[in-house]
């Protein structure tokens, strides 16, 4: 009972011959394990290269887009044209810039003074501007036709002077700040609503993009209030032990916020409970002077005093990038392009930057195969990204000499403060020093 | 306040009145603000102050002399004195505020933590796709419009078999055939030009051609000669410039005069056997300038016909085995199970073939047979490695054997475990199965995670901060560009990496060549005859290879090929190679003796002259030996108790944040992501990324309908981002109008 068996080799043409011509050839694979041996040190290879062709190809610096002839006080996206950006120089003049062309479209002298802030509808068919001359303007987006005079539709004269403004999501409603913080349609010539808690003036009130009925604003004294459109009152205060400059919602979780303070700090915060920041986010080495946050609500774009940018994660401590060049001085504000690819810093020294928000990122249209190779090398990366010489390669940024040196005497500061602390603490009566940590430390109090 | 309430009706004009003085006094100034009050006292119905309050009966007392209907509201007046329960005075405005303040911020607050539930959903998900609420935008291609439409009604479908017939194009319906072939046709002022250009181009031929033939017809030497010369310059000049900006067409035409020179050898060109080449010789004799031509040609002649130097095998093969780094020698699936020199890893198997092998003395090497030392071949073989007859042949396999050590080292199967892996010899099928990087990889990772190796060191070090904190760059003031930068940096990494701790440097130091010989010399005297079935105590395990032959070869055929390879590595013998290897280090680790006698120190130096011999003996220090090998009851495993730290400076030495143990870190290393190691598909699910973008697409801010989703979601348990907006969401968009109508 035994039958001799006679394997002859056969294949089906099923398997090897292509329908047409243009089909892409079958490759018959083997996974088997033991063909391919080494699989970590050759994973671990390709991440090394990746990481090294990463830092190769992070070139994050764009265009500049120079012709203001004062530093660059704001600036505004248009919310339906990706190409489009409008800025404001301290000079009152505003310029509409084509980012595609990476050129001025539309030059026009919008106020006396500085043009302290720019804001486009939610249709993108006009926009306003505020300046030092208590003005608040609202002008055309489209360029006027020969002959016809660049002149604003409205122009609404206030009684102080305007430090920000924004405008409603959805409706025919905007806000500014000064004294109080007004709300206005764009029908009427007065405030249909103003808010005031406290004397200090306001610098800075933004719209929620996704509760588009909330507010926040920053004050001069230390505070970020917190409003209801709908209420009569403001909602909530929380002072701080300093001054935040400006604030940026996330336009993804609806109730976190994120302003940048004088500090050198940036601040996350809940908006249901105030009475500590959600995460503090520090790397910078002078006051940060303007934030927004990427489309995604993922990561977030500071400016700061110290002629750099750093984009930060939402949820992460410090920095997970920094861009400098030589010349941009004082960056003043900045913007995160609504496609999630750009980001653009207005700066001191009369230009506008365009950098790339992943500095390593191939811009354009991808190959598929070439998107399957990218994929598959940040996956490397993110795998052993806690491999020493990986994480080395990965996080070394280069800095300016006098930003490398100032995060040097901070840290020598900082370790200093702590070692006092620490010394007091050990003297001191057990548990007459509570240890508060470092979110508690920068809010003084929360006011009702 | 009561008194309002109370004569509500009768009082509408008065409190007109009131509003209308108050917008008088915010006009005026003080006067104004007196008389307004002096015409309240007038009134007399309003209370002064907060001090003196309106009695009841006071009010009662006016109604006394109405007449009896009232009568009804007096009662009730009255029970209403006979309560005495007043009013609280009102709150302060600033106490309202913030009553009011802390109201509407709870509304607000419970109100924005419905987003709660979406936020957190987005924070889990695996992948994001901005922006959320995608719809193709744009006008609808025609053909998706159509293929989403079918026929229904009877005239339709005779429509449509009508169409059928006449072949109109039903999926495709841009263009019909007859149409495509006109559009592909060229117009008119399109072939006017291109006419135009036919015609540039032939005119501007013909010159061409006509210059040529006149400069072929032109008989004058010089004339041709200065020509050629002239060409030739700029040829060369050409080329230099190709050198400096392409030198890859550079390469290219270097290529093509060497094939021309390569022409010119094969041709009779340049051999002095041409017509003026016979000439020139006569004149020679006689004639200075001919004798220099001749010359002329003939160096030329030497020159094309010299033959190139091509470097010879061995050297290359010299230069491969140097140049080749450890991790091309990846093992290769070779076909073959039993030869494992082609396979590059010592599987037991061929082991047991060789011991069967052994008790026939097979007709192998010739350097075996002049040995002739019948069953004791492979120790024999090895004591007379040095003997002059032999080396010729041995040597070439010398050469091999350097390579494939090489080889080994990285993965042949003697397994080479790092001390810390813990595994005794049962495990040793495990091992081998296992890459050998991989074990060793491991051991390394758990070698370093088990204990917290380094204390925390204060100070500004750059490399501080990877213990320290979330820190996530690191900065500094080098920038780096070029590949070669990131080197430096890494090179960094390993000077800031503690240094592998070297606690027996005497004993584990590698010695010189030279003194392992001896001592291998020394041991040989001992020990000479090793037999395998010592060596291989274990019994042979038949090892399934992928790729095994389904069709059964001849069994001579095997032999005959088995019996080649044998005469081929006849003086290869792994086992022993690998044994010896085991000696070495065993030998390595033993401690030296340490002299540190100083000649001439309290006595006579000088040439010729010893140090004393009790000095000596003094001086001579023996270091205690090392407690016992691990692997010395192992004899097919070499346990090395180094740590390599080449490789330490690309290990992790702390378990880092989502890791909770070393286990789980290992295992999502060890996991291959490419498409080496999984199929396309499992590669595309594994590698997406976390956030998708659309490219030039404006991403919105997230809109309430995605929270009526999340909604729904949380319910069902489903997470789709992208699901179609449902009627829910529609029910909600008119309840915010009628919100909007009641604010208004």
């Amino acid at each position: 009972h035994y039958a001799m068996k006679v394997k002859v080799l056969s294949r089906n043409p099923d398997d090897y011959v292509r329908e047409t011509k243009l089909d892409i050839q079958r490759v018959p694979r083997n996974y088997d394990p033991s063909l391919h041996p080494f699989e970590v040190t050759r994973e671990y290879t390709r991440a090394l290269n990746a990481t090294k062709l990463e830092r190769v190809f992070a070139k994050p610096f764009l265009a500049s887009l120079d012709g203001h002839r004062d530093g660059v006080n704001c600036m505004a996206k248009h919310p339906k044209s990706l190409s489009t950006i409008l800025s404001g120089s301290c000079d009152g003049e505003l310029k509409l810039w084509n980012l595609t062309k990476r050129e001025c479209v539309r030059t026009l002298q919008a106020h006396e003074g500085f043009v302290r802030g720019v804001v486009v509808r939610f249709c993108g068919s006009s926009f306003f501007t505020i300046g030092d001359d208590k003005n608040i303007k609202q002008w055309k987006m489209e360029t006027p036709g020969y002959g016809e005079e660049e002149e604003p539709i409205n122009t609404i004269l206030g009684k102080s002077v305007f430090t920000s403004i924004d405008h409603h999501h959805k409706d025919a409603v905007f806000v500014t700040s000064g004294q109080q913080v007004d709300i206005w349609d764009e029908q009427r010539t007065s405030p249909i609503r103003s808010f005031s808690w406290g004397v200090d003036s306001i610098n800075c009130v933004r719209f929620n993009p996704v509760e588009t009925e909330l507010l926040a604003s920053c004050a001069s004294d230390r505070s970020i209030v917190l409003y209801d459109m709908r209420e009569a009152a403001p909602l909530k205060k929380v002072i701080m032990t300093m001054r935040s400059n400006t604030l940026c919602w996330n336009p993804m979780e609806a109730y976190h916020f994120t302003c940048c303070n004088e500090d050198y700090n940036l601040y996350t915060y809940d908006m249901r409970y105030l009475d500590k920041p959600y995460t503090v986010h520090m790397d910078h080495v002078s006051a940060v002077l303007d934030v927004d946050y990427s489309p995604t609500g993922q990561e977030f774009v500071s400016a700061s005093f110290d002629k750099s940018i750093r984009i930060f994660p939402k949820d992460g401590g410090h920095s997970r990038e920094v861009y400098h060049t030589k010349r941009m001085q004082h960056v003043i504000c900045i913007k995160w392009s609504s496609d999630n690819k750009y980001i653009l810093s207005g700066s001191d020294e009369m230009n506008i930057r365009l950098w790339k928000a992943n500095a390593a990122e191939k811009l354009g249209m991808l190959a598929p195969r070439e998107k399957a190779a990218v994929n598959y090398n940040q996956k490397l990366k993110e795998k052993f990204q806690h491999h020493p010489q990986i994480r080395r390669i990965a996080r070394h940024r280069h800095l300016p000499k006098a930003v490398y040196s100032q995060v040097k005497e901070i840290r020598i500061m900082k370790e200093a403060r702590s070692r006092k602390e620490r010394n007091v603490r050990k003297h001191a009566k057990p548990g007459s020093m509570p240890v508060v940590t470092e979110k508690e430390k920068h809010v003084v109090t929360v006011v009702k | 306040m009561i008194v309002f309430w109370v004569v509500q009706g009768g009082s509408d004009d008065e409190r007109k009145h009131c509003r209308l003085l108050e917008a008088i006094s915010s006009l005026g100034g003080k006067t104004r603000l007196a008389m307004s009050e002096s015409e309240l006292y007038f009134h007399g119905s309003l209370p002064t102050g907060e001090g003196d309050k309106i009695n009841l009966s006071d009010l009662i007392g006016t109604l006394d002399k109405a007449p009896t209907a009232l009568t009804a509201t007096k009662k009730q007046l009255k029970n209403l004195e006979h309560n005495h329960t007043a009013l609280d005075t009102p709150l302060t405005r600033k106490e309202t505020e913030q009553i009011q303040r802390v109201v509407a911020f709870e509304k607000t607050s419970k109100e924005v933590s419905r987003w709660q539930s979406v936020v957190v959903q987005n924070q889990k998900a695996e992948q994001l796709v901005f922006p959320l609420n995608q719809e193709p935008s744009g006008p609808k291609r025609m053909e998706h419009v159509v293929s989403g439409w079918k026929a229904q009604t009877p005239l339709e479908q005779e429509i449509f078999n009508l169409l059928h017939v006449n072949q109109q194009p039903l999926h495709n319906p841009v263009l019909t055939q007859n149409e495509e072939a006109t559009m592909k046709a060229m117009s008119l002022e399109e072939a006017k030009i291109r006419r135009a250009e036919l015609q540039k181009v032939r005119a501007l031929q013909s010159y061409y051609e006509a210059k040529a033939r006149r400069e072929k017809k032109i008989k004058s030497k010089t004339y041709h000669r200065v020509q050629k010369k002239v060409m030739r310059k700029e040829y060369l000049k050409r080329f230099d410039e190709m050198v400096k900006t392409d030198p890859a067409a550079a390469l290219e035409e270097l290529k093509k005069m060497e094939l021309s020179r390569m022409k010119e050898r094969m041709s009779l060109k340049h051999q002095n056997s041409g017509k003026w080449a016979r000439s020139k010789a006569i004149m020679a004799k006689y004639d200075d300038g001919a004798r220099k031509a001749m010359q002329q040609q003939l160096e030329v002649n030497k020159d094309l016909t010299m033959k190139l130097v091509i470097p010879t095998n061995e050297e290359d093969e010299d230069e491969v085995a140097e140049a080749l780094p450890d991790f091309v020698n990846d093992a290769e699936p070779i076909l073959d199970p039993i030869n494992p020199w082609m396979r590059g890893k010592l599987s037991t198997e061929p082991a047991a073939q060789e011991e069967s092998n052994c008790l026939v003395p097979p007709a192998a090497g010739p350097g075996d047979v002049k040995a002739g030392d019948g069953p004791d071949l492979l120790r024999e073989e090895e004591e007379q490695v040095e003997e002059t007859e032999e080396e010729a042949i041995l040597r070439g396999f010398e050469e091999r054997r350097k390579l494939r050590r090489a080889k080994d080292a990285v993965e042949v199967a003697p397994v080479v475990m790092e001390e810390s892996e813990g595994k005794s010899s049962d495990d040793d099928d495990e091992v081998v199965e296992i890459s050998e990087f991989t074990s060793l990889y491991r051991g390394l990772v758990k070698d370093h995670v088990e204990p917290p190796v380094e204390p925390p060191r204060a100070g500004a070090d750059p490399c501080v901060s990877q213990g320290e904190g979330p820190a996530l760059l690191e900065e500094g003031l080098v920038r780096v560009r070029t590949l070669e930068d990131m080197e430096l940096l890494g090179q960094d990494v390993s000077a800031c990496e503690p240094a592998p701790q070297t606690t027996q440097t005497l004993s584990t130091e590698q010695t010189e060549p030279q003194s392992a010989t001896k001592q291998a010399d020394g041991k040989r005297k001992r020990k000479k005859m090793i037999d395998p079935n010592e060596v291989l105590t274990k019994e042979a395990k038949v090892i399934k290879v992928p790729f095994a032959p389904t069709a059964v070869e001849d069994v001579e055929d095997t032999d005959e090929q088995r019996f080649i390879i044998k005469e081929a590595f006849a003086g290869d013998d792994v086992i022993s190679d690998f044994l010896k290897d085991k000696k070495k280090q065993e030998s390595a680790g033993m401690p030296k003796v340490v002299d540190l006698t100083l000649p001439g120190w309290g006595e006579w130096g000088g040439g010729g002259l010893q140090p004393s011999r009790s000095k000596r003996k003094r001086f001579r220090i023996k270091v205690a030996p090392p407690p016992p090998r691990k692997d010395q009851k192992l004899l097919n495993v070499i346990l090395s108790e180094k740590r390599n730290s080449s490789v330490a400076a690309h290990q992790v030495s702390q378990v880092m944040f989502p890791f909770t143990n070393p286990a789980q870190f290992e295992r999502t290393i060890r996991a291959p992501v490419g498409h080496t190691w999984n199929t396309g598909n499992a590669v595309q699910k594994i590698t997406a990324p976390k956030i998708v973008t659309q490219l030039g697409a404006i991403i919105e801010p997230i809109s309430r309908e995605e929270l009526v989703k999340g909604e729904n979601q949380a319910v069902t348990g489903k997470s789709n981002l992208r699901s179609d907006q449902g009627p829910q969401q529609k029910r909600r968009s008119q309840q915010k109008k009628k919100h909007k109508h009641k604010k208004n």
